[in-house]
């Protein structure tokens, strides 16, 4: 592979691919080719020392760990659940917002269910995250893994709840569930490698101003 | 299971040519602590697993691998850093009231990965020196620092220096309870700037302000004297920046130098100058230390000491030929 001695930032397709977009506009940079419709994983951009790497959001923290990119966009669903050691957050993008929340079926009395101090079992994705929030709250909760379509446990008898993403709430509604309670609020972050960060900073400061910039503007 | 060949995850052998480069460079940096006559210490591989742990529940007790003395039934540890060894050593084997250097080298283990690609065997081979309590013992310690990574093939490296006594100060200063001065620490030491500003705001603005804006002071020399006009003029935190500008006046011609007042590793016994050292290339330091005057308390006798180790293994790459 050729050295590149440039900035490489590692970021997921999809929502937030398009939210960082705007971002990366006002800094000056635009992506060579879309990574939508190219089955390219490193993207040039009109910038000679700036490139793009893409890759799943739930592994951005690994490259960034590991130096194999500079900066990151990272969910902080995911910096959460992974934990986010030699990494720093630098910047709180605003983009792809949602909530961490519990939902239940409409009509499970959750507070009541809580209240009898029984053992309750809750399908999630975000294992490290629903413990925690759990055992703060002094609750017995039984977690089920699963890697997607959590709303169909509870439909299923699979679990008396979930502990997931929310955004809009619609597919929570089309699948007669509701948001009891919410964990956390989730936007992505701007992250670095803390290592990168000491040894570079002015090679890559530039870029983390236009970032704020950017923010600023929306 | 047939894979008789297989060792465990994270577990490797050296080779002829990577072993030799591993006992040459551990022959050369025991030479050079030999010459500015530092004295050997060859602490035991394993030990009570409570004289290998400052308290409970911190990295280190989770780092340490145990298993049960069938003499005294008592759990051992496994050690999984020699520094605390060395400042027991110091504290009670040796009973010096005068300044003491020591130095090691040896193997350790960690219970995890320290690093992603990280061997859980270390080769750890560290100095400290015990009993200066100024600042000649740390640049002495830096000095040394830079010098034994020449030895090892690393002569591009960046200093990072901070120092923990600041944010010490700052909290007493904010009158932090203990709780929210270790959320403050955590947030600090991942620079996690979204949360940092939730939690200033929740200070009163003229603490809030203060803290906010710590990890700003984070770059060449010229943050300290940022930090000069940020932070309060305390006598402690006024000492603490008078440090720094000397160190930064020891190495600006020598080696490219940056300051990190929000650095706060190793807070938890840690009392003042912290230092790394970073190399191009390296998604972690290469080497690391800073002065821990409190730690020869857990062994009966408190001493000034400041010291700096660095794992071989994890510089395997960087070392010369054999």
């Amino acid at each position: 592979m050729m050295a590149f001695d440039g900035v490489t930032l590692a970021l997921s397709k999809g929502r937030i691919f398009q939210d960082t977009l705007p971002l990366l506009k006002v800094a000056g940079i635009v992506p060579q080719t879309d990574p939508e419709t190219s089955r390219q994983l490193i993207i040039g951009t009109n910038r000679p020392d700036v490139r793009l790497i893409i890759v799943r959001a739930s592994d951005v923290p690994t490259y960034v760990k590991h130096g194999a990119a500079d900066f990151g966009v990272a969910g902080r669903d995911v910096l959460l659940e992974q934990g986010s050691e030699g990494l720093y957050q630098l910047l709180d993008l605003g983009i792809a917002k949602c909530r961490l929340m519990v939902a239940v079926p409409q009509g499970f009395d959750y507070a009541a269910a809580i209240r009898r101090g029984g053992r309750l079992s809750m399908a999630t994705k975000y294992e490290n995250m629903a413990r925690s929030h759990f055992a703060k709250k002094g609750m017995h909760v039984d977690l089920i893994k699963l890697y997607g379509s959590m709303e169909l446990a509870p439909l299923t008898g699979l679990a008396d709840g979930i502990v997931d993403l929310v955004s809009s709430g619609n597919t929570l509604k089309a699948n007669h569930l509701e948001a009891v309670e919410l964990i956390d609020h989730i936007s992505a972050r701007l992250i670095v490698n803390a290592a990168a960060w000491k040894l570079g900073r002015t090679r890559l400061e530039p870029l983390v101003e236009a970032f704020r910039q950017g923010v600023k503007a929306e | 299971m047939t894979y008789q060949w297989l060792l465990p995850e994270f577990i490797e052998d050296l080779l002829p040519r990577e072993a030799w480069k591993l006992e040459l460079a551990r022959r050369g940096l025991l030479d050079l602590f030999h010459s500015p006559k530092f004295d050997l210490v060859i602490p035991p591989m394993l030990e009570y697993v409570e004289s290998l742990q400052l308290d409970a529940g911190h990295d280190m007790d989770l780092l340490t691998f145990r298993l049960v003395d069938q003499l005294s039934g008592r759990q051992l540890g496994i050690r999984a850093d020699m520094t605390l060894q060395a400042a027991r050593i110091d504290a009670h084997g040796m009973n010096h009231t005068g300044v003491n250097r020591l130095c090691y080298a040896g193997s350790a283990l960690h219970t995890r990965p320290a690093g992603l690609n990280a061997s859980r065997e270390l080769f750890q081979v560290g100095a400290e020196i015990y009993g200066v309590d100024g600042l000649s013992a740390d640049l002495e310690i830096q000095e040394l620092m830079l010098e034994a990574l020449r030895l090892t093939g690393l002569d591009r490296v960046t200093l990072d220096v901070g120092h923990v006594g600041l944010f010490r100060s700052l909290a007493q200063w904010a009158s932090l309870d203990n709780r929210s001065e270790s959320q403050w620490f955590e947030v600090l030491q991942n620079k996690d700037i979204p949360a940092l500003k939730a939690m200033a705001q929740g200070l009163a603005p003229e603490y809030g302000r203060v803290l906010a804006r710590l990890p700003e002071l984070n770059g060449p020399a010229r943050v300290l004297e940022e930090a000069r006009d940020l932070l309060p003029d305390t006598t402690d935190i006024r000492k603490a920046l008078d440090d720094l500008a000397s160190v930064a006046s020891h190495f600006s011609e020598r080696v490219p130098i940056n300051f990190d007042l929000a650095e706060l590793r190793g807070y938890h016994y840690h009392s003042g100058l912290v230092f790394a050292a970073y190399a191009p290339g390296c998604a972690d330091a290469v080497a690391r230390g800073g002065r821990y005057d409190e730690i020869g308390k857990v062994f009966g006798r408190a001493r000034a000491a400041t010291g700096f180790s660095l794992d071989l293994r994890e510089l395997l790459r960087f070392l010369p030929e054999a």
